[in-house]
C-alpha cells in the first residue's frame, strides 16, 4: 500500500502547489526555458549527414559553420559567424596563375577560398577533451574530409565531389581504408588537396571552376568544425552501444549544447558555458526597430538558458498546450486556422479577438519554397517541346485556378507563383514585370488570370478542340500520379478534376504509395505529378537547376523531376550560375524564366506563407527562411509567462463534482426500490 | 503438466516462424529495401551509390528468401529473412535501421507502457465487474434497463472519441491534468491518471456487458436459487456465491491478456505523448523500420502464446476438475 499512498501524496501535493495541468517539473519553474515540440524525431544529428529541416533546428544552435545569415536583414545577407570576414574567392587558371575577380568563368580552373577564423572560440565541455578546447582551422578541415567518409553517406558528397578538389579521390581512398580497418577512421591521416590548414586559425578550400554559390554552403552545418577527439570518442564501441555517437549527440562551439537526448521523447539544449558571447544585432530591415526587434541591440546573446523539445505526435494536444501557455510558439494547422486567424476584407490576415486577448502575436513570411504541378516531358501526350504539346500545357496552366486553390485549401496562406523563383531571391521580379504572361494579364495594378476561353483556344490549337483529339475524336484523358490518397485529399483532388473539366478534359487520379510513386518518378512512367522544392540557399541557381537538362531524373537521377531538356535553357543556366548578382545576371534569369513560362514544364503553383504564433512573453521573433540559429536571439519574459500560465490554468472542479453528484442522485431511487423489494413480505 | 507445457512450447516454434514469415512478407510486399534506404537517407540529393551502400551495411542487399547464387546451405542462410529474423528466437533483436539497440529501447519503454496498461487493466477489471454486479443487483429496475442501453452505447463509441473527449473535458476545459507528456518516477502519476481513467471508462461498455452475461448465467443456476430460498440477502447471494463462481472464466480470460500489457496501447500513447512501446511501434511503422516492426510483432506473438499457456495453467488452479496432460 505504501507506494500507492506515496503516489497519491505526490499527486495531491503537486496539485496544490500550482496548476494541475502543468506538464513540466516544478524544478523548472521561473527559469528562462523555451518549450517547443517535434512530431518526428531527428534521424541524423551528424553535421555531415543531416539535411532535414527538423534536424537543423538543433544542429544550428550547437554547430557553428564559418558563416551565418544576418537574422534581420532582407534580402538575405551572409555575415561571418566564426570567420573573421566573408571569404573572397581567388581565381586561378589551369597553371595556377591568379586571375582577376572579373575573369571569364571558362578561364577559371579553381576558386580558392581562404577562411580565417577568430581565435578564442572554445568547444562546449565534453569528455573527449582534457580541458578547454579551442577551435582551430584543423577542425573545419577535418569535417570537410568527413563528407567523404563511406560510412556516413553524406547527402552532399556527390555534389561536393564535383567541386572540392580531391574529395572524390578521398572517398575512394577512405572506402579502401574502411574495408581493411575496423572502427574509427582518423581523417587527419588522409590528406585532401581541396581542404588544407594554412595556420592555426586559417584554412583553405579549393573549388573546381567558378562556383559562387559555394559560400552559401559555408553557412550550413556540413561545413561546421569537428574536433578529431570527439570523433574518436564517439566512435568507441562503448559510445555506440550507449547511443552516444555523433549522429545522436552533437558537439560544437555554438551558444547551446545538448544535455538530454531521449530518443523520440525529449531533447534538451542548455547554454554552452564556454560560449564566447555574441552581440545582438543593432541593425535590421525597415520596420524592425519600430517593431521592437532591435530593443536588445548590443546585449550579449544568448538570452535563454535552456530549450526543451518534447515529442507531440498529435496536433490537438500541441495546439491546446500552446493555448494554455505550456508552449511558447506554434504553427497553425488547418483545423485550428479559423480559431486563430480571420482574413480581413482586403485579404490581410489578422488574429481573432480570442487570440488577441491572450496577447498572442502572429508572424507571417513567404517561404522560399515553390509548389508546382509537373508534366513529365518524356510523356507522349503532355511532354515535348513542340507547339502542340506546349499549347496543351499552357491551356492547363490557365485552367487550373491557383488563386482559388490557395483560398480553399491553404486558408489563403500563399501567393500564386509566376515562375519557379520565390520572393526574397535574387532574380525574382515583383509587379507587372514579374507576371507570367501566358497565364495572367496585368489589370488595374494586379495580375488577373486569363479567361477560360483563352485556354480553350490554346487547347484547340493543340489539337484537342472541346477536349477531344481532333484526329481520333476520342476524349482527352490525363493521369495524375499522386501519393495523396487519404480522405483529406479527396476534396482537393475533386477540385483538381473540376479544373481540368473546364476544358472537357478528364483527369484520372492514380493514387499510389510513397515508394511506388518514387519508382514511377525514377522510371519516368508518370504523366502529371505534384512536387515542391525548398531552397537550400537564397540563390536562383538553387531553383533553376531543377530544370537543367543534365539534372533530369530519368537516366541521370537528378532533381529535374519533369525531365525538361531545353538546350538554350541549359546554356543560359551554365552562364547564369557562375555570374555575380547584377543587371547582367538578372537579364539572363529573365530570359530563362520567360522560356519556362512559354514551355510550361511546370504548372506553377504557389509559394506558401508561413504563419507562426507566439505568446507575448517570447521576444525577438522574426521569421527567417534561411537562418536556423534563431534560438540565441530569443528572449523570454519569465515573470509574464508565469503570471499568464497561472491565470489561464486554474482547475475547474464544478464540472466533475456535478457529474459525480448526478450519478449518485440517479442511483438513489434504485436503491430505495431495492430496499423496498428486500423488505417486502411474500404474499 | 510438464509434458503438456513442453509440448505447447514446441508448438510455439512453428507458430513463431510463421508469424515471422508473415510479417516479413507483408512488410516487403509494400517496402523494398531501396525504399527503406531512400526513406532513411532523405529525399534530397540521394545518389544510387548511397542507397546501395546503406543496403549493404544493413544486409538488405541480399535476396529476400532464397539466394540462388549461393552454394549449399547459404542458399537459405545468406538471405534477408534468415539474417534478420532467426536471431529473434534467441531474443537478440539487434539494432534498428538507424542504429539504436532495440532491446534497450524495449527495456526503457515498457515501464511507461506498463504504468498505463497495468492500472487500466486492474482497475478496469474491478470496475467492469462492479458495474456488472450492480446491474444484476438492480435487476428489473430502471437502473438495469438504462444501464444496459448505456453499455451498448459505450461499446459502440470509438476509443478515439474517449481519448479526444477525455482530453477535452479533463485537460482542456476543467484543466485537471496535463493534456500530454510524461515524467519518470512518482511524477508519472500526474500524467497517467487521465489515460487510465479514459481507458477504464472506454472499456466499461464491452467489459461490463460481457461480465453481466457471465453473472446472469450463474444467477440462473440451482445453487443460487437454493441460496435465495435459504433467505440470504440479494447482496450476499451476489457477492458471496455468484461472484465467486463467475470468477473462473474472468480470471482465465484476464490471464490470457496479462502478458500483452507490456506492448502498450498504440493510440493512447500517441495522443498522450507517453513514450511507451505502443508509440514505439507506431513510429517504427511510419518510419518503415523493419528491424523494430519485426521485433515488436515477434514479441507480441511470444507474449500472446505465453498468455494462452498461462490461461491453460490457470484453469488447473481455479478448477480442480481440469488436468493438463
Amino acid at each position: 500500500m505504501r507506494p500507492v499512498f506515496f503516489c497519491l501524496l505526490v499527486f495531491v501535493l503537486s496539485a496544490c502547489s500550482g496548476p494541475m495541468n502543468d506538464p513540466y517539473p516544478k524544478s523548472e519553474d521561473g527559469k528562462a526555458i523555451l518549450y517547443s515540440a517535434f512530431d518526428e524525431p531527428p534521424k541524423h544529428l551528424d553535421p555531415a549527414r543531416s539535411y532535414a529541416s527538423n534536424e537543423v533546428v538543433y544542429l544550428a544552435q550547437i554547430y557553428e559553420p564559418p558563416l551565418q545569415y544576418h537574422y534581420f536583414k532582407r534580402p538575405y545577407e551572409l555575415i561571418p559567424l566564426t570567420a573573421s570576414a566573408l571569404p573572397r574567392p581567388v581565381y586561378v587558371d589551369a597553371d595556377g596563375r591568379p586571375l582577376g575577380a572579373d575573369a571569364p568563368a571558362e578561364r577559371i580552373a579553381e576558386s580558392v577560398y581562404e577562411i580565417h577564423i577568430r581565435p578564442g572560440i572554445y568547444f562546449q565541455p565534453h569528455a573527449a577533451f582534457a580541458g578547454k578546447r579551442e577551435l582551430t582551422a584543423a577542425d573545419y578541415v577535418y569535417e570537410v574530409k568527413r563528407l567523404a567518409h563511406p560510412g556516413l553517406h553524406s547527402p552532399i558528397f556527390g555534389l561536393m565531389s564535383d567541386y572540392i578538389v580531391g574529395l572524390r579521390e578521398l572517398g575512394t581512398e577512405l572506402e579502401r581504408a574502411a574495408k581493411t580497418s575496423r572502427g574509427w577512421l582518423d581523417m587527419r591521416r588522409y590528406p585532401l588537396a581541396g581542404a588544407q590548414v594554412v595556420d592555426r586559425y586559417t584554412y583553405r578550400i579549393r573549388v573546381k571552376g567558378k562556383y559562387p554559390q559555394f559560400v552559401y554552403w559555408l553557412a550550413m552545418a556540413f561545413f561546421a568544425p569537428m574536433p578529431w577527439e570527439v570523433d574518436a570518442w564517439a566512435s568507441r564501441p562503448e559510445a555506440v552501444a550507449d547511443n552516444r555517437t555523433l549522429d545522436t549527440w552533437p558537439v560544437g562551439t555554438g551558444p547551446y549544447m545538448m544535455t538530454e537526448h531521449r530518443y523520440n521523447r525529449r531533447i534538451r539544449l542548455a547554454r554552452n558555458p564556454n560560449f564566447r558571447g555574441e552581440a545582438y544585432p543593432d541593425a535590421g530591415a525597415a520596420g524592425d526597430a519600430a517593431a521592437g526587434l532591435l530593443a536588445d541591440a548590443g546585449k550579449t546573446m544568448p538570452f535563454i538558458d535552456e530549450a526543451v523539445y518534447t515529442k507531440e505526435s498529435e496536433s490537438i494536444p500541441y495546439w491546446n498546450k500552446f493555448l494554455q501557455g505550456w508552449y511558447d510558439s506554434s504553427g497553425i494547422g488547418s483545423d485550428n486556422f479559423d480559431q486563430a486567424v480571420r482574413v480581413g476584407a482586403g485579404g490581410e490576415s489578422e488574429l481573432t479577438p480570442a487570440m488577441r486577448a491572450k496577447g498572442i502575436a502572429l508572424k507571417t513570411s513567404v517561404a522560399t519554397t515553390s509548389f508546382y504541378t509537373g508534366f513529365n516531358m518524356l510523356d507522349p501526350v503532355v511532354g515535348g517541346l513542340d507547339e502542340r504539346h506546349r499549347k496543351l500545357r499552357q491551356a492547363l496552366a490557365i485552367a487550373v485556378d491557383i488563386e482559388e486553390y490557395i483560398a480553399i485549401f491553404a486558408n489563403g496562406r500563399g501567393i500564386p507563383a509566376q515562375g519557379p523563383l520565390p520572393p526574397g531571391l535574387f532574380g525574382y521580379r515583383d509587379g507587372a514585370a514579374g507576371i507570367n504572361p501566358v497565364v495572367y494579364d496585368w489589370v488595374a495594378g494586379k495580375p488577373r488570370r486569363k479567361p477560360i476561353a483563352e485556354a480553350r483556344r490554346l487547347l484547340a490549337e493543340a489539337g484537342y478542340p472541346d477536349g477531344r483529339d481532333a484526329a481520333t475524336g476520342k476524349p482527352l484523358v490525363l493521369n495524375l500520379d499522386t501519393m495523396a490518397r487519404g480522405p483529406d485529399d479527396k476534396a482537393r483532388l475533386d477540385w483538381l478534376r473540376k479544373q481540368f473539366r473546364k476544358l472537357d478534359i478528364e483527369l484520372v487520379v492514380r493514387g499510389t504509395d510513397y515508394n511506388r510513386f518514387q519508382d514511377k518518378m525514377r522510371e519516368g512512367t508518370e504523366q502529371i505529378f505534384e512536387w515542391g522544392w525548398n531552397a537550400d540557399y537564397p540563390d536562383p541557381e538553387n531553383f533553376l537547376f531543377l530544370l537543367y537538362g543534365p539534372n533530369r531524373k530519368v537516366g541521370a537521377g537528378g532533381e529535374n523531376a519533369t525531365n525538361y531538356v531545353n538546350p538554350e535553357f541549359d546554356r543560359l543556366f551554365v552562364q547564369m550560375k557562375d555570374m555575380d548578382n547584377g543587371p547582367a545576371r538578372q537579364a539572363v534569369i529573365d530570359r530563362m524564366v520567360a522560356m519556362l513560362r512559354q514551355d510550361s514544364p511546370w504548372l506553377f503553383g504557389f509559394h506558401p506563407k508561413d504563419y507562426v504564433l507566439h505568446h507575448a512573453w517570447l521576444k525577438n521573433v522574426k521569421p527567417n527562411q534561411m537562418a536556423n540559429n534563431g534560438l540565441k536571439y530569443r528572449r523570454i519574459d519569465v515573470a509574464a509567462r508565469a503570471t499568464a500560465r497561472k491565470a489561464w490554468n486554474r482547475p475547474h472542479w464544478a464540472g466533475p463534482v456535478l457529474a459525480v453528484l448526478v450519478l449518485a442522485v440517479a442511483l438513489v431511487p434504485a436503491w430505495l426500490a431495492y430496499r423496498k423489494r428486500q423488505e417486502a413480505r411474500a404474499r | 503438466m510438464t509434458a503438456y507445457l513442453l509440448r505447447r512450447l514446441l508448438y510455439a516454434v512453428p507458430i513463431l516462424i510463421g508469424v515471422n514469415l508473415l510479417t516479413f512478407a507483408l512488410f516487403f510486399l509494400v517496402n523494398t529495401p531501396d525504399d527503406m534506404a531512400r526513406l532513411h537517407l532523405g529525399v534530397k540529393r540521394v545518389t544510387p551509390e548511397a542507397v546501395q551502400k546503406w543496403k549493404a551495411e544493413r544486409g538488405y542487399d541480399k535476396p529476400l528468401l532464397f539466394n540462388a547464387g549461393a552454394a549449399g546451405l547459404a542458399k537459405v542462410s545468406d538471405t534477408i529473412f534468415f539474417r534478420h529474423s532467426l536471431a529473434m528466437f534467441a531474443f537478440r533483436f539487434g539494432a534498428s535501421d538507424d542504429g539504436r539497440d532495440i532491446a534497450g529501447e524495449i527495456k526503457t519503454r515498457m515501464w511507461p507502457s506498463l504504468a498505463i496498461a497495468l492500472p487500466t487493466f486492474v482497475i478496469g477489471l474491478a470496475v467492469d465487474i462492479s458495474v456488472a454486479l450492480i446491474l444484476l443487483f438492480f435487476r428489473r429496475t430502471y437502473v438495469e434497463w438504462t444501464g444496459v442501453v448505456a453499455l451498448v452505447a459505450m461499446m459502440s463509441v470509438s476509443s478515439l472519441f474517449y481519448i479526444i473527449g477525455g482530453q477535452y473535458l479533463f485537460a482542456k476545459v476543467w484543466q485537471l491534468a496535463p493534456i500530454s507528456g510524461y515524467q519518470d518516477g512518482f511524477n508519472a502519476a500526474r500524467f497517467v491518471w487521465l489515460p487510465i481513467l479514459i481507458g477504464v471508462v472506454g472499456g466499461i461498455g464491452a467489459g461490463a456487458r460481457w461480465y453481466r452475461t457471465l453473472f446472469l448465467e450463474e444467477a440462473g443456476k440451482d445453487y443460487v436459487r437454493t441460496a435465495r430460498a435459504k433467505g440470504l440477502s440479494e447482496a450476499r447471494v451476489l457477492f458471496r456465491h455468484i461472484l465467486k463462481n463467475g470468477m473462473v472464466p474472468i480470471l482465465t480470460g484476464a490471464v490470457a491478456v496479462f502478458p500483452l500489457l507490456f506492448m502498450g496501447s498504440l493510440i493512447m500513447e500517441s495522443f498522450f505523448g507517453i513514450p511507451g512501446l505502443g508509440s514505439y511501434t507506431i513510429d517504427a511503422i511510419n518510419a518503415q523500420d523493419f528491424a523494430i516492426v519485426r521485433a515488436m510483432v515477434f514479441l507480441g506473438a511470444v507474449l500472446y502464446i505465453a498468455g494462452l499457456i498461462l490461461t491453460d495453467v490457470s484453469y488447473t488452479l481455479v478448477d480442480p476438475r481440469v488436468r493438463l496432460r
